[in-house]
């Protein structure tokens, strides 16, 4: 067993887990947040992207004890219960960026990186382009690219990161 | 994925000294061929040494003229470090090519190099940039540093510590994509050093990376894609698979070479 703490959503964690849990199972089974998604687990579909240290990478294919000593933000930790929804959440909702749902936490915590690398105006090669690493099953990818770019927009005259 | 003991050790000493003395021990610094190697219980060391915790071992600076790269650098740190971009831009943009954003957040240089996956990208950077393997032990030419198929001269007990890339004058790297891996399934990276010419090509030879001597002499006598038509690749011993037939593959070589050296002469 290794003793891991990091911080996850703003909260301090602790836990003893086994060496091999991969940071997605820990994430659902041991903090039962289960909007972190296992879709592939083979690090291409990006429905368990959450941030690490405000990057985002695919918790599928990282273990839970190298995430010790780091921050993770998860799609629970965008906006608290009952608060208005993190820009992005809400630019989703209104262009209907989603049709089953199953992808929808990886690619808003992937569209927020996006935002942090690429900046608040996003023209839609580049949403396409950024986006090649979240698979969308049903292919509604149309809306998906338009509530990204308005998202983006949004986030520019928000407080939200 | 089997169990397995996990260390983190603090400096390359306690890294190599924990590589020595455990036996069926394995390295881990992004993890991104790794851990889905574990998960299919392809690899199954007793022993995971992360190396993510070695201050320093993530560096990137010119030093004795070179292009220094440190093997825990991830690719997004090569993207977009603008010592890269100024120094060496054919190798930031070719470290952008790899996998996607997430991915490039966790892979790193080193990890894809002591791996050698024959379609990998960095291989080709090396082999054509005659970069020089740095390790624990000594310092590896490319040419004698990738040896087939996920074989290097990588000893039991050596942990890369960073790359040296010479300064090309010009160099370019492309990449045709397996539209599912994003694995390369032809790339070519052209550079045309001060008193050489090297072509690498990754994902086409079933012995990973090789170079394309036809190619380099053309390319020594006239730096233009117009000295590499009527050039044609022998598919013998391509890889041949559902994504591409060998004929495929050597097709693309050609076409990709001529298109690295188009975009190499662009950019001058």
């Amino acid at each position: 067993m290794a003793k891991i703490s990091l911080i996850v959503n703003g909260e301090p964690t602790t836990a003893d887990i086994d060496p091999r849990t991969l940071l997605v199972h820990f994430l659902r089974e041991n903090l039962r947040l289960t909007g972190t998604h296992v879709g592939c687990d083979t690090s291409q579909c990006g429905a368990c992207i959450v941030h690490l240290d405000g990057k985002a990478v695919k918790s599928c294919t990282t273990l839970a004890v190298m995430a010790d000593g780091h921050e993770i933000r998860t799609i629970e930790g965008l906006a608290a219960d009952g608060a208005p929804l993190h820009p992005m959440q809400e630019a989703f909702r209104e262009h209907h960026g989603l049709q089953c749902g199953f992808c929808t936490p990886g690619m808003i915590m992937s569209a927020i990186d996006m935002v942090r690398r690429k900046g608040y105006d996003l023209d839609e090669r580049t949403v396409r382009e950024e986006l090649e690493g979240n698979l969308c099953r049903c292919t509604g990818y149309q809306n998906i690219v338009a509530s990204i770019a308005a998202g983006a927009t949004a986030m520019a005259k928000s407080d939200f990161a | 994925m089997y169990e397995f003991k996990y260390h983190r050790p603090e400096t390359l000493q306690q890294a190599v000294n924990l590589l020595a003395e455990n036996e069926d021990a394995m390295l881990i610094a992004g993890g991104h061929t790794l851990v889905p190697v574990m998960k299919q219980r392809l690899a199954s060391p007793a022993h995971l040494i992360d190396l993510s915790h070695i201050e320093g071992l993530d560096s990137i600076a010119m030093r004795e003229g070179l292009l220094a790269i440190g093997a825990t650098a991830t690719h997004a740190d090569v993207a977009d470090s603008s010592i890269v971009g100024e120094a060496i831009p054919a190798l930031a943009e070719l470290a952008a090519m790899i996998g996607d954003p997430a991915v490039r957040h966790k892979g790193t240089i080193g990890g894809s190099l002591a791996n050698n996956d024959p379609t990998a990208d960095y291989p080709t950077a090396c082999v054509a940039l005659d970069a020089t393997i740095v390790t624990s032990k000594r310092r590896l030419k490319s040419d004698d540093y990738f040896q087939g198929m996920f074989s290097t001269a990588l000893e039991a007990d050596e942990i890369i510590t960073q790359v040296m890339f010479p300064l090309p004058k010009q160099a370019s790297y492309q990449k045709f994509r397996n539209q599912a891996s994003r694995y390369a399934l032809v790339g070519v990276f052209v550079a045309r050093l001060p008193s050489d010419v090297r072509v690498a090509v990754t994902g086409a030879g079933a012995d990973g990376v090789f170079r394309l001597a036809a190619f380099e002499e053309a390319l020594k006598k006239s730096f233009t894609s117009k000295s590499l038509e009527g050039l044609s690749v022998p598919s013998d011993g391509l890889n041949s698979d559902l994504h591409g037939s060998a004929e495929y593959r050597a097709h693309l070589i050609g076409v990709l070479a001529r298109r690295a050296v188009d975009a190499a002469n662009d950019r001058a």
